[in-house]
């Protein structure tokens, strides 16, 4: 019995080893990402409501064309396809804030997951909805009678998509700032604001000159741009790029100071 | 065997917060596959000495060792796992996501599904964690700290706020999980927990370990024993000389001798007079609890 006892010890210890990549990997995601679209609040906020946007304000301007001849409502849903995504990215980021108000995140801390791990797999399920926010956007463009040439599609939905980085960024930088479990209810406002003074419900030629100056300096603005750029056909905004590096580089930094902060905290 | 490294050894653990030294100078060694109860009262310092071990809190001086590494190590390695008192749980997850979940973290684990048998909560693997009273969440964090199939398993109060029979079943369910050799680690402000479940007691109070030892040890420390006999006319002088004896005190033609170690007075009353009816009486585990714990 103590033979038996001591052999098991030993192939229990043997087999002891930390998890691959830190804990990162496929089967986390899928439970991750079930459980954001089995909560019905944030399937409205993400996929119905910039839909419904659309139907609403984009359905209208039918039949009238950009200077380049493209419609405008393509330019009214690819605005709206940013907008689903930022939403998106942003409360699968804040997500953190709720986890670390519930006290998940101390749980994790008994486990082998590397903390890295735990972000990436936020960062990932933020891109995931992010891509499906965009793909159901695009979709109820398309069945809406939205026709672009297909290089727009494409180019303009990845711009959406990989855009939305800035926003899973920004996401967790104010879960790690606000450990908060109802985060997303003064996060959904703030981002309609954003969203706004980012040109993505009304063109920024309609607000007052003020207004404008200072738009071009808001998180929104630098991702918009370029993502209606292959429809408009301006080329590449300079200005725009700029606006999209800063904030990455303010929210990701952020986010990663705030991050190293609260992993060390003792 | 006998040179084994100890499950956990922990010297000079001291911690404060502002003004409050909550651990101070803490000392304690375990050797494996010892179940050990750490008593102590509200805010003795069992939390925060808990937290240190775990590696969740670093010490202000002191060390912690968990077979004989450093504790991030043996949380990396699933050596060590732990059901805590605020550890928190994703309301929106069923019970069994939870547990597959977490099983991803580690390197190695049981299979879920023996580890939600273990807890006992294969009947509500489905459910929503959310859903789930107090007791049943508990069981989940248990289920979840089995996964490792740790080496060293840390209850930080696992049954406080629940009802009797929440209590029942957690405890049945530690029971069940009589694996040999897992040493385990609660702490704990029931007596009858420590009383019932472990093999050693460490009593501590205010940031220090105050006794050390087993269940019986640790009342015999506090307390002593009463011996009591029927002897008419009992030397009562020569009780209180007995090695150990605290008071003597004569009821008619009753003497009760209150000592710290009955058998010396036992012997002595039945081999050097003629007292009859002895018996010996245990203090329970409350009055040394409270002996030991009340401030000086």
């Amino acid at each position: 019995m103590t033979a038996t006892t001591s052999s098991t010890t030993g192939a229990r210890t043997a087999a002891r080893r930390p998890p691959a990549l830190g804990g990162f990997c496929a089967p986390v995601l899928g439970i991750e990402i079930r459980r954001v679209l089995r909560n019905r609040r944030t399937l409205l906020f993400i996929l119905v409501m910039p839909a419904v946007f659309f139907l609403l304000f984009g359905l209208p301007t039918r039949g009238e064309k950009l200077d380049n001849g493209l419609p405008v409502t393509g330019w009214i849903m690819i605005s709206l396809a940013v907008y689903a995504a930022m939403v998106a990215t942003t409360s699968a980021g804040a997500a953190v804030a709720t986890e670390r108000a519930l006290g998940w995140s101390r749980q994790l801390r008994l486990t082998p997951l590397r903390p890295a791990a735990y972000v990436a797999t936020k960062v990932a399920t933020a891109m995931v909805l992010g891509l499906l926010g965009v793909l159901v956007e695009f979709a109820v463009g398309a069945a809406s009678g939205v026709r672009l040439p297909a290089h727009v599609w494409v180019e303009s939905g990845l711009t959406a998509w990989i855009g939305a980085l800035v926003f899973a960024a920004f996401g967790l930088f104010v879960g790690y700032l606000a450990p908060a479990e109802n985060v997303m209810q003064f996060m959904g406002p703030a981002l309609a604001i954003l969203a706004m003074l980012g040109g993505l419900f009304v063109p920024l030629e309609l607000l007052p000159d003020v207004m404008q100056q200072i738009a071009k300096f808001t998180p929104v603005y630098g991702v918009g741009q370029l993502a209606r750029a292959p429809l408009t056909g301006t080329g590449v905004d300079w200005a725009a790029v700029a606006n999209v590096t800063a904030w990455t580089a303010f929210f990701g930094l952020g986010a990663a100071r705030l991050f190293r902060r609260d992993t060390t905290r003792v | 065997m006998t040179d084994s490294v100890p499950a956990v050894d922990l010297a000079g653990l001291t911690k404060t917060f502002g003004a409050v030294t909550a651990v101070d100078g803490l000392d304690l060694r375990i050797a494996p596959g010892e179940v050990v109860a750490f008593l102590g009262p509200n805010g003795a310092g069992k939390t925060t000495t808990v937290d240190m071990l775990l590696g969740l809190a670093r010490p202000d001086a002191g060390t912690v060792r968990l077979f004989g590494g450093d504790p991030a190590d043996a949380v990396r390695l699933g050596r060590v796992a732990a059901v805590m008192q605020t550890g928190g749980l994703l309301k929106d997850l069923t019970v069994a996501e939870t547990v597959r979940m977490t099983a991803h973290f580690y390197g190695h684990t049981r299979p879920v599904a023996e580890v939600l048998e273990r807890a006992g909560i294969t009947g509500i693997a489905d459910r929503a964690v959310g859903k789930c009273s107090g007791g049943q969440q508990q069981r989940l964090r248990f289920a979840l700290a089995l996964l490792p199939d740790p080496d060293l398993m840390v209850l930080d109060e696992p049954t406080t706020g629940m009802d009797v029979e929440g209590r029942r079943d957690f405890w049945q369910a530690i029971r069940a999980d009589a694996r040999s050799g897992r040493t385990v680690l609660f702490a704990t402000h029931y007596l009858d927990e420590a009383d019932a479940y472990a093999d050693r007691i460490v009593l501590i109070r205010q940031g220090c370990v105050v006794a050390d030892g087993t269940t019986a040890e640790i009342k015999n420390l506090a307390a002593g024993r009463v011996v009591r006999a029927t002897l008419p006319g009992a030397d009562q002088a020569a009780l209180a000389a007995l090695p150990g004896v605290r008071s003597v005190e004569v009821r008619g033609d009753v003497v009760l001798v209150h000592s710290e170690d009955s058998d010396v007075v036992a012997r002595h009353l039945l081999t050097r007079t003629g007292a009859r009816d002895l018996e010996i009486t245990s203090r329970n585990l409350e009055d040394a609890f409270l002996t030991l714990t009340a401030s000086a």
